[in-house]
């Protein structure tokens, strides 16, 4: 018995959202009493690697193809299978970024594990092993019992934390016997975000909808999330307009987020909207109606122009870190 | 070629998530049904497809599982363009259970569409999950899809930006927001052919669920928001800072 986390990387580095993961597992494994053990796919510098051992992982399998940077699904999907298989993993953890929500499904049919994607937190009991998740984006929690020897779960970014606990790490070469034309996904070109910080990775989101009247209007959203080192989010008309890119939409049919802070800049709360923010930890609103719905949802709110209170709230946080 | 598009039947995303009392089921009384908004996108993309010019494309198929109540959903996407449906005749118990009843009927598709989750139960599952069964290629946060002379280009969504793909077929495509501009709004045209197009309805096969919903929850009701007046940015800064702790 034993607990496996596929460990991400982009370019050869780690990011919070694996670090949360390796946390988790470490605390799961520990509360199991079963041995962990990490798998990282793709380039990844054994100095990259011996980070993991800060979180409590003590092994880590890394296959250093660099085939893996494709994120062929069907090629990543047997890797982890392998390792699984190989190290007899009951549980496989995977993050509910983009690449963990396309391998995990294939993952459970490989292993015939039943799959829970979203889980918030530890589980909620270890037998029968049920782990909680947001469902009906947002509107509700589902408590969800998984019936299978072997157990795939993607971790809710945000909902556990980052935990130190260093221990000694030991790498271990892997090969999952896969062969160049494993490897059908054929990249054309790649544009990078650079110097953003991932709206799905961040601690800090600050978010504007139609109340900024267009998009020319978005310069101080973005040097408010400068300065905070916040993630960049739109409410669904700013994007459906044009204003914004659909990357930055959150919302039911847009992307849901967890962050501990959530700024809302004239955004009404419609329902779909709340759906795809509800899951974060404290929500600050600042609109002109004060009848607006995301008042109901919100920990702290501002009455007010956002014209005359962002320029503010920019000077008051400098000032703070001054 | 051939296009599946999975249909998911799900609450209008307007709806007030109420369950039944002792919280174990979800109470879809007075309920709207729906096309999965992300399903919903994948259907436009795939009209818009075969709508082309030199389109290599024969028939759009819709595929769901569900009861014969979900058939109003499914005649929908008849209205908007579909060429047929099909119905596996089951409640659907968990996703594997619903990729595998999917399995039996989404043989000889070249290109098969999934949207990237359902806004009901936010399993992300039933795409890859169907990929994996019938062994063939994903991609998965599809934000755009062309076909020039046959071959596939598609634009996907990765952690930290985005790529072009070319891809061979078969392929499955989970799809996200960006893959169509705005779902179509049936005419009464396509409504009234759509009562004319083939809607097989398909027997389930035996299949064991991996994961059962034990109860659900609403979230705790939240505390009254704490105002602060408008010019007052520098106590709403102390506050996040000082009371919340979350900066």
């Amino acid at each position: 018995m034993s607990v496996l986390l596929y460990t991400e990387n982009w370019d050869g580095k780690f990011k919070k959202v694996s670090f949360e993961l390796a946390s988790y597992a470490a605390k799961l494994a520990a509360e199991m009493g079963v041995s962990i053990s990490a798998i990282s796919l793709g380039p990844v510098e054994e100095e990259e690697l011996t980070k993991l051992g800060n979180y409590g992982i003590p092994v880590v399998l890394s296959a250093s193809c660099s085939n893996y940077t494709s994120l062929d699904n069907q090629a990543i999907a047997h890797a982890v299978a392998s390792a699984a298989q190989q190290i007899g993993a009951t549980v496989v953890i995977l993050a509910q970024s983009n690449l963990g929500k396309a391998i995990a499904p294939r993952l459970s049919v490989k292993l015939k594990a039943g799959m829970v994607s979203g889980v918030q937190g530890l589980p909620v009991s270890l037998n029968p092993f049920t782990v909680k998740k947001m469902v009906f984006t947002g509107k509700a929690f589902a408590n969800i019992s998984i019936q299978t020897a072997i157990k795939v779960i993607t971790l809710a970014p945000n909902s556990f934390g980052v935990f130190e606990n260093p221990v000694k790490l030991t790498i271990g070469k892997f090969d999952a016997g896969l062969s160049d034309t494993d490897f059908t996904t054929r990249i054309e070109s790649t544009n990078k975000v650079t110097g953003k910080v991932l709206l799905t990775d961040a601690d800090i989101v600050v978010s504007a909808g139609r109340g900024l009247k267009a998009p020319e209007n978005w310069g101080p959203i973005e040097e408010l999330a400068a300065l905070l080192g916040a993630g960049i989010a739109c409410s669904r008309p700013v994007s459906d307009e044009g204003w914004r890119s659909h990357n930055e939409h959150v919302g039911q049919t847009g992307k849901i987020i967890s962050p501990n802070l959530y700024f809302a800049f004239g955004i009404s709360g419609a329902i779909q909207h709340l759906g795809g923010v509800s899951a974060s930890k404290c929500i600050v609103a600042i609109n002109k109606d004060k009848d607006a719905p995301i008042f109901e949802a919100a920990d702290y709110g501002i009455v007010g122009d956002v014209f005359k209170v962002l320029p503010q709230l920019i000077e008051a946080v400098k000032e703070s870190k001054s | 070629m051939k296009i599946l598009v999975l249909i998911g039947n799900v609450p209008d995303t307007t709806t007030k998530v109420k369950f039944n009392a002792d919280k174990t089921a979800f109470d879809a009384n007075g309920v709207q049904w729906i096309i999965n908004p992300w399903d919903e996108l994948a259907l436009t993309r795939a009209l818009e497809l075969k709508e082309t010019a030199d389109s290599c494309i024969e028939s759009i198929v819709v595929a769901n599982v569900g009861r014969v109540e979900t058939e109003s959903t499914l005649r929908k996407a008849l209205a908007v363009g579909a060429d047929e449906a099909i119905r596996v005749d089951a409640d659907p118990k968990d996703a594997f259970y619903v990729a595998s009843q999917l399995a039996q009927v989404a043989i000889g598709f070249d290109l098969i569409f999934a949207g990237i989750e359902a806004s009901d139960y936010n399993g992300a599952a039933v795409g890859g999950m169907l990929a994996e069964l019938l062994a063939i290629q994903s991609v998965s946060a599809v934000s755009g899809i062309q076909l020039e002379n046959g071959s596939l280009k598609i634009n996907r969504e990765i952690d930290g930006g985005s790529q072009t793909l070319a891809m061979n077929l078969p392929l499955l495509a989970i799809v996200q927001k960006g893959i169509a501009k705005e779902p179509r709004i049936p005419a009464m045209r396509g409504i009234m052919m759509a009562r004319s197009k083939k809607l097989t309805v398909a027997t389930p096969i035996e299949v064991e669920p991996l994961t059962s919903i034990l109860s659900f929850e609403l979230p705790a009701p939240k505390a009254s928001c704490k105002l602060v007046a408008e010019d007052q940015a520098k106590e709403l800064i102390r506050l996040l800072h000082e009371e919340a702790k979350v900066l």
